[in-house]
């Protein structure tokens, strides 16, 4: 191989090399963004969207929901909110969405990121099968707690009296007003936010959040022997549970008691 | 000055082109207007013609989404017109972020940048490197990789939506093409005109060259953002095949010796002469 190939195949590596600098460089850059923007759980989605892991690699951020939507609930996110972006969202305490019958926000959704046959019941929609989230009060701040008349967002709540509601009690305090105290009902309870909208202490005393968040689950432990059927919920659950006890002691309780060597060897680690 | 308007017919066509399909997606949103709903990514035309980019469709396919019978309609309305037309078309004439390259170009040339462009120089071929990345890191992180930091759908949605921060993209991108590589964006990195370009490189569309009136001026050369493709220009006459050109018509405009002009070409006639 004569000097000047040898200079030339140099020069060539290098720009190869060069090449691959700046790649490996935007790669990292750009896989450490993609990271930071997989699913994240704090924000509410429009009716009817999917898991939102799902979510954000089905959406195809085209803001046909947010076109749609005639209150102007909905928000594309930029590049400067904490949420993936270019995929639609809405801030409760800013607006709540009002619940369409005609649901024009899931109905636009081209890619079933919006899934419209999850709010779809004989061949109806049905916007209250929504869940965008489950809201929750904070007792120690709810002006009604605290015993004043408020229920503002009861009023607010499109399905006031079954997705939240009023628990009267004697107010203890005063020992003649009654405490009116807004309680939520999760079977029913749509998450639209209109709640928390409404809520007039500075930070709203009642907040809407995704439901994998707010929504606890009983597990197979427990049952709620006194409602009818609740075992039901341990048909599928599998038999073969092992627990880790200590094994019985077979012998006598004098013998054991007697039986210096062996407490000996179950503390010097014989086992 | 109508010297000026001749040779400048498309641009400027292109420009309000440009202008009007963004006015039109604009007016979707703040008006309600019915023209064309949605953005870049996907939308619906009159109502009733779905639209979707089929690149965007793809990453969504490797990011494992399942994709909805409306969004492969319209990814495959799109990839028949593109492959029968050209690609680079939505380039030319659509695309928001040609306006900002295009004015760095300008500038660039209005700035006489032109000769110290070899400082830092990149294939044109990195583009299509870009494509198999986005592809693998759609497959990694399950999303629409390219999706998430493209400038395209950033500039499209901000001017529809707003912006945030995004806009400082846009001025990364002007600078990037004004000081450190001409036609650094459009012309090197961008996997959508890559794709764009793959899906129309067999398309019947074509600038064709005539040697004949060709007086070697090499004014095409200077206004070309896909130089590469004009390798006959002087020495024989034939259609411009290769993918990357855009069809901005700049050559046909600059050309004083209409030794251009856009016109039909059969695929057999493309592949006679490779
Ligand atoms: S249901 Fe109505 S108010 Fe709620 S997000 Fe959809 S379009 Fe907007
Ligand atoms: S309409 Fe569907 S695909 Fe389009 S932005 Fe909204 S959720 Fe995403
Ligand atoms: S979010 Fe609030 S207003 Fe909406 S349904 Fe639930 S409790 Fe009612
Ligand atoms: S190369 Fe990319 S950014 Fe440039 S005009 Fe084409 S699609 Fe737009
Ligand atoms: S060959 Fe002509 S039409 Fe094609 S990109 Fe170059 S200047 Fe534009």
């Amino acid at each position: 191989m004569n000097k000047l190939n040898d200079q030339k195949r140099r020069v060539f590596l290098q720009k190869t090399m060069q090449g691959v600098g700046y790649g490996a460089f935007g790669v990292i850059a750009w896989s450490s963004y993609l990271s930071q923007s997989q699913a994240k759980n704090l924000i509410l989605r429009p009716p009817g969207a999917l898991s939102e892991k799902d979510f954000v690699s089905t959406c195809i951020r085209c803001g046909m929901c947010v076109e749609s939507c005639p209150f102007d609930v909905l928000e594309l996110s930029t590049i400067s909110d904490q949420v993936s972006i270019g995929t639609p969202y809405f801030t409760a305490r800013e607006e709540g969405c009002r619940m369409c019958p005609d649901i024009p926000c899931t109905s636009a959704c081209p890619t079933g990121a919006l899934d419209l046959p999850s709010l779809t019941v004989d061949n109806k929609l049905d916007i209250n099968r929504a869940r965008m989230g489950l809201s929750t009060i904070n007792t120690q701040t709810c002006l009604a707690y605290l015993g004043l008349q408020c229920t503002m967002c009861f009023q607010a709540c499109p399905l006031t009296g079954d997705a939240i509601f009023l628990e009267k009690e004697r107010n203890v305090r005063t020992d003649m007003h009654a405490l009116l105290k807004p309680v939520v009902n999760p079977d029913y309870c749509t998450g639209c936010g209109m709640c928390e909208h409404a809520c007039p202490t500075t930070v709203a005393s009642i907040k809407v959040l995704p439901l994998a968040i707010t929504k606890g689950d009983i597990g197979s432990h427990f049952i709620v022997g006194w409602e009818e059927g609740d075992e039901s919920r341990l048909i599928d659950t599998s038999n073969d549970v092992t627990l880790d006890r200590t094994p019985r002691n077979k012998k006598s309780a004098l013998d054991n008691v007697n039986d210096v060597e062996g407490i000996l060897d179950d503390i010097l680690g014989g086992r | 000055m109508s010297k000026f308007l001749y040779r400048h017919r498309f641009y400027i066509s292109r420009r309000i082109v440009q202008i009007l399909i963004l006015t039109a997606y604009f007016g979707a949103n703040a008006y309600g207007w019915k023209i064309v709903a949605g953005n870049l990514s996907s939308s619906v035309l009159f109502g009733f013609i779905p639209l979707s980019d089929p690149f965007a469709t793809l990453q969504m396919f490797f990011a494992g989404a399942v994709i909805a019978t409306d969004i492969l309609v319209g990814a495959l309305v799109v990839f028949l017109v593109y492959s029968v037309i050209g690609g680079r078309f939505f380039c030319s004439w659509v695309c928001p972020v040609n306006i900002v390259t295009e004015t760095a170009a300008a500038l660039r040339r209005k700035l006489d940048f032109e000769e110290k462009e070899h400082a830092l120089t990149f294939s044109r071929n990195i583009r299509y490197w870009v494509i198999a990345i986005t592809l693998g890191l759609s497959l990694i992180f399950s999303l629409a990789a390219f999706e998430m930091i493209s400038p395209i759908g950033i500039a499209h949605r901000g001017v529809i939506f707003g912006f945030g921060f995004g806009w400082l993209f846009l001025v990364a991108i002007f600078l990037f093409d004004l000081f450190s590589q001409q036609y650094g964006w459009c012309g090197h990195i961008c996997p959508l005109g890559g794709f764009n370009a793959l899906i129309g490189k067999y398309s019947l569309i074509k600038v064709v060259h005539d040697k004949e009136k060709c007086l070697d001026s090499l004014a095409c050369f200077k206004v070309c953002p896909e130089v590469e493709v004009l390798n006959m220009v002087g020495k024989y006459s034939a259609p411009v095949t290769a993918a990357g050109c855009i069809k901005c018509g700049r050559c046909l405009e600059v050309c004083d010796n209409d030794a251009f002009h856009i016109s039909v070409v059969s695929l057999a006639e493309q592949l006679k002469e490779r």
